[in-house]
């Protein structure tokens, strides 16, 4: 009986084995794939942050100082449009909307006179040569990108972008408040402008 | 004139610098230059406009670059985002 019970118990345990050995076989060969394949490189933190230290430092040097002190103290930039609404008229100074860069953020198109935002043009900069592992520019090198490419050739850079509403990826209410952060910045600065010109000494950057 | 170029966990990275008034100096930058834009790169130079404004000018071949541009900075071509 023992015997019999035996015997049956190994009948069962080859049977399995066929069943389960093929996809079991499948999935350590595809797990060895991946690993040869794509060697995930080491996330070094320190190595982040030292290419987001080395992107500021470009930042900085290539953005006016209006624009730098918003980003270190708002986190976006604030890009006047220029493009002209027909052929022929500049907008210049009296810029009709403007724009908001985030970091890997889409662009933000908005009207200054009323906050009401227009559209959302998501555009990437992937590096695919993925020098470590990652397409990702440090944050300000994004930054900077976008503030190269809408300075430097707006209307190539829109055309590039993906258009759409506001509200997609960035909170309204969330850009609404920027914009009212902005706005209290800037009073801030002037202020301060408008003391250190009355006292004589230039404003601390 | 130096040539940077911007990567992903890195920054910025100096990858030809030389003096356009010299001939060979300026025969490898246009090479490199090329090169980048073959690799899907954009360049770009930051500007100091009137009134001390700054800009940033997007070139399509070297001699859109200003022979006194300091340097030239070259980004990943932008592409439409999700």
């Amino acid at each position: 009986m023992l015997l019999a019970l035996a015997a049956t118990a190994l009948v069962v345990l080859a049977l399995l084995w066929e069943v389960v050995a093929g996809p079991l076989r499948e999935q350590v060969a595809r797990c060895r794939a991946r690993r040869a394949t794509a060697p995930a490189p080491d996330y070094d933190p320190g190595r982040e942050r030292r290419a987001e230290a080395r992107a500021r430092t470009l930042l900085k040097s290539c953005v006016g100082e209006e624009e730098w002190a918003m980003y270190r103290d708002l986190g976006f930039i604030r890009v006047w449009g220029g493009e002209p609404e027909r052929p022929g008229q500049q907008t210049g100074a009296g810029a009709p909307y403007a724009y908001l860069i985030y970091p890997h953020k889409p662009i933000l198109a908005y009207l200054p006179q009323t906050a009401r935002l227009l559209n959302e043009y998501c555009v990437e900069f992937p590096d695919e040569t993925r020098p470590y592992g990652s397409a990702r520019l440090p944050d300000s090198d994004d930054v900077l990108a976008k503030w190269m490419a809408l300075t430097g050739d707006e209307r190539r850079l829109i055309e590039t972008a993906n258009l759409h509403l506001p509200g997609r990826q960035l909170d309204p209410r969330h850009v609404k408040r920027d914009l009212w952060r902005l706005r209290q910045w800037e009073r801030e600065r002037e202020r301060l402008g408008g003391e250190a010109h009355r006292g004589g000494q230039v404003p601390a950057s | 004139m130096r040539f940077l170029r911007m990567k992903p966990g890195h920054g910025e990275v100096l990858i030809a610098e030389g003096d356009v008034e010299v001939r060979e100096d300026e025969e490898r930058l246009v090479e490199e230059f090329r090169r980048q834009l073959d690799a899907g790169m954009w360049a770009a130079i930051p500007l100091q406009g009137s009134a001390g404004r700054r800009t940033a000018q997007l070139a399509r071949s070297f001699a859109d670059v200003p022979r006194d541009a300091d340097r030239v900075i070259f980004f990943p071509r932008a592409a439409g985002g999700r």
